[in-house]
């Protein structure tokens, strides 16, 4: 099959950087594979439980990225319980024995701890980013391992962990080499730095494009930092409070003007609104714009920041902006592509609220539009199919109606044909999270035209079996689904076993589904581990197959078992 | 079926463009769900009954779900649901940014840079102890009252609340009040000294608690 000697094959392979195409490329034939598997350096792990590190090690040698994910989705709403798993030690461990170079090492919701840190930082001279997104178990302590030791670092990337806070001494730590930084993000910490050690460092990294500050350190010390750094792409703001007739807030009003190369803005953790007209200069080349976590903004603050704001492509929000609001994005963001509303108090009904209607101005306003996170207290039918008729080009759209059951308040009818006319519509489809009032009619909808749908999130909808049927059947490219309160059961979980071979995971909670059906599906699909999550005491004393399962798990895997399970988790 | 309709998840019914009538036909539609059909349809309410326990829809109706045990253990039907029902996980929001954005609320003043100031206020026979955020008083007279609302409910005697509390701005009245009244209002300093609550003390008293309180 080989016309070519292997150099030139890898040659070629070089071009080919997706890990769907080089896995696809490693399955032609043994050579290929062969060649492949030499020349691979980028592996990206969707289930750290599908593979051991040392296949991985094994096949690969000349990796240098890996990125691993770890718990289910649902893990990010309390539904899994705290220590259920997804250790990032064992892979740390393993790698620091062999001879890999790891440069690179990205994860999500995993479970890491300050040893792993140290251990990483020592072991790898070439080291140079760590990226941890919703991840848990350091503190302050291990990332000041990392800035000690890795004296190549270019990234240290901390989105939204829960870190123990040690308070400040981390950042001293880089050492006065260390002058390689290209992103710094420390914007989930909580405590106090060395403010006078951070403006150091920031001075002598003359590559840093990416700096994301927590909400301790003040204005006049980002002040001070973009005098360093006026050639920053993207900005984390701490805190962004100053009287405005300062002298402290002239400065900072004089150095944006010269920061011209921001394209990406973000934080505002504390902020006094009179403050934001300073900001107005770099909105006009903003890409992204994340003022999702400034609920300090009210909903006009918002539109006039918004309204200069002429090339967005990408909004984070709070709901406080309104429908009204969201209108002027429509209006004045032609170019955006991605919005997210997240709500500003998840528990009250308040005034502070979008509803259908500003989903309706945008999808009329944006037709670029092709990723929705959207947080409303209603929606409606015809507001659906209005948006399905606008907007074509949805590749991830997520509903989320905070009252779970609600129906059209319009006609008090389920939201079965608004959702059907996004899916029908929409035909590159990959992601999708449904909420409201929904009967099995809708998931008939997304079996028959959702067919590129990847990732399907479920709770509180449906009628009977023949909802998850449906999905199951109709949609082939489903590699996520995740479930929570829906009246599906057995019969849908047993119908195509062979099915979930093809998917990465399946998260069932609070359905109908028995433990004696898990054990058949557990019992005939070897490849696949079936996991129930029990933190209830019933358990332990009956295993009654008809009791019905709370939580339930299950991931194809070419490893069996795992060997690190809780107490409370029974592998079937 | 006795079903009741418990607003403790708000749907926005109320707030939202007036449609009062979605109440309305939401509660229609739990009428509905109650009624005795086939074994398709009562499984379904059932389920649906549990879905809507979870989510505080419907008050507790301990006659029911006695032949499909589906009741999943943690849901207790004979607990009276909190006045504002939260389901796990619900809405889908990363625990991460639910904390974060509590915590900048709760930090974020309106007047000035102080930060809240909870204490703990405990009246004797009560149950638990309630917290009160001393920056939401600006006068004695309000603070008061809001305590009175805060445990009346507790009181079997005789104290009207607000009328007793309102006694207390009368000094000369107050000797009588305390030999004779069930309840007084007090705090414990950061001497660990148990106080009466007065309105002579006003602004000073605020000021004190709040510095027992940080």
């Amino acid at each position: 099959m080989n016309y070519f000697p292997d150099e030139v094959v890898e040659h070629v392979f070089d071009f080919i950087t997706s890990h769907k195409d080089r896995n696809s490329v490693s399955l032609v034939c043994k050579s290929w594979y062969k060649i492949e598997r030499y020349s691979r350096q980028r592996v990206f792990i969707g289930n750290c439980y599908s593979i051991t590190p040392q296949r991985l090690i094994a096949r690969f040698p000349g990796l240098k990225s890996l990125t691993l994910k770890g718990k289910p989705h649902f893990a990010d709403f309390n539904l899994v319980p705290h220590d259920w798993g997804g250790f990032v030690d064992p892979w740390i461990k393993a790698l620091a024995k062999s001879r890999i170079g790891l440069e690179e090492l990205r994860l999500k919701r995993m479970v890491v701890s300050d040893d792993s840190l140290e251990l990483l930082s020592k072991s790898f001279p070439n080291f140079k980013s760590l990226v941890l997104v919703s991840c848990d178990g350091f503190t302050t302590d291990g990332v000041a391992a990392i800035a000690a030791n890795c004296r190549f670092l270019r990234e240290l990337d901390l989105q939204e962990n829960e870190v123990e806070d040690h308070r400040g001494h981390w950042l001293s730590c880089f050492p006065e080499s260390c002058t390689s930084l290209v992103s710094l993000n420390f914007a989930c910490l909580k405590g106090e730095i060395n403010l006078a050690s951070l403006e150091r460092l920031v001075a002598r990294s003359p590559n840093l494009k990416s700096l994301r500050l927590n909400r301790v350190v003040p204005l006049d010390t980002l002040q001070k930092l973009l005098m360093r750094a006026p050639q920053l792409v993207d900005l984390g703001i701490g805190s962004y409070v100053d009287d405005p007739s300062s002298e402290v807030f002239s400065k900072l009003k004089a150095v944006i003007q010269l920061c011209n190369s921001i394209r990406s803005l973000s934080g505002f953790l504390e902020v006094a609104p009179c403050c934001m007209s300073a900001i107005y200069p770099i909105c006009e080349n903003l890409t992204f714009l994340n003022l999702s976590y400034a609920p300090g903004l009210q909903g006009n603050d918002l539109t006039k920041l918004v309204q200069h704001c002429r090339k967005l492509q990408r909004l984070w929000i709070l709901d406080c902006i309104g429908d009204k609001g969201l209108g002027v994005v429509a209006s004045t963001c032609k170019e955006l592509q991605e919005l997210r509303v997240f709500p500003s108090d998840p528990f009250d009904a308040g005034n502070a609220a979008v509803t259908e209607e500003g989903l309706v101005l945008i999808s009329a306003g944006c037709p670029k539009l092709n990723s929705l996170l959207y947080f409303c207290h209603q929606m409606t039918n015809a507001a659906l199919i209005t948006v399905a008729k606008n907007c074509t080009n949805f590749i991830r759209f997520r509903l989320c109606i905070l009252d779970p059951v609600k129906a059209d308040p319009v006609t008090n009818q389920p939201l079965d044909e608004g959702f059907g006319a996004i899916v029908r519509s929409n035909k590159s489809l990959k992601r999708l999270s449904l909420s409201g009032l929904l009967t099995d009619q809708v998931f008939l909808y997304i079996g028959m035209y959702a067919k590129k749908l990847e990732m399907l999130s479920i709770a509180f909808a449906g009628d009977s079996n023949k909802g998850m049927l449906y999905v199951l059947n109709g949609c082939k490219k489903l590699r996520k689904l995740e479930i929570r309160d829906c009246p599906f059961g057995d019969v849908a979980l047993l119908e195509d076993m062979g099915k979930y071979e093809t998917m990465r995971s399946l998260w069932m909670s609070s359905c109908e589904v028995t433990l004696g059906a898990c054990k058949i599906l557990a019992k005939k699909m070897s490849s696949l581990n079936v996991e129930i999550i029990n933190e209830s005491e019933q358990l332990e004393f009956s295993l009654d197959d008809r009791l019905l399962v709370d939580k339930m798990y299950l991931y194809r895997t070419l490893v069996g078992h795992r060997k690190d399970k809780p107490e409370y988790v029974l592998l079937l | 079926m006795e079903v009741g309709v418990k607003m403790g998840m708000k749907g926005g019914g109320d707030e939202v463009g007036g449609k009062e009538k979605e109440k309305m036909g939401y509660e229609e539609t739990e009428l509905r769900l109650g009624l005795p059909g086939d074994g398709e349809v009562v499984r379904k309410r059932d389920f649906s009954h549990t879905v809507d326990l979870k989510l505080n829809l419907i008050s507790t109706s301990p006659t029911d779900d006695k032949d499909k045990n589906i009741v999943p253990s943690h849901l207790d039907p004979a607990k009276p649901p909190p006045a504002k029902a939260q389901v796990v996980g619900w809405p889908p929001v990363r625990s991460f940014r639910k904390n974060m954005l509590a915590t900048q609320k709760s930090s974020a003043s309106e007047d000035s840079g102080e930060k809240a100031a909870f204490v703990k206020v405990s009246m004797d026979g009560a149950p638990y102890l309630r917290k009160v955020d001393l920056r939401m008083y600006k006068t004695y007279q309000q603070l008061s009252d809001a305590l009175a609302k805060m445990f009346s409910s507790f009181t079997i005697g005789n104290c009207g609340s607000q009328g007793l509390l309102k006694d207390f701005m009368n000094e000369s009245k107050l000797m009588d009040l305390l030999n004779g009244s069930d309840y007084v209002p007090t705090y414990e300093d950061k001497d660990g000294d148990w106080c009466l609550l007065v309105m002579s003390l006003g602004r000073c008293l605020l000021n004190h608690v709040r510095g027992c309180a940080s």
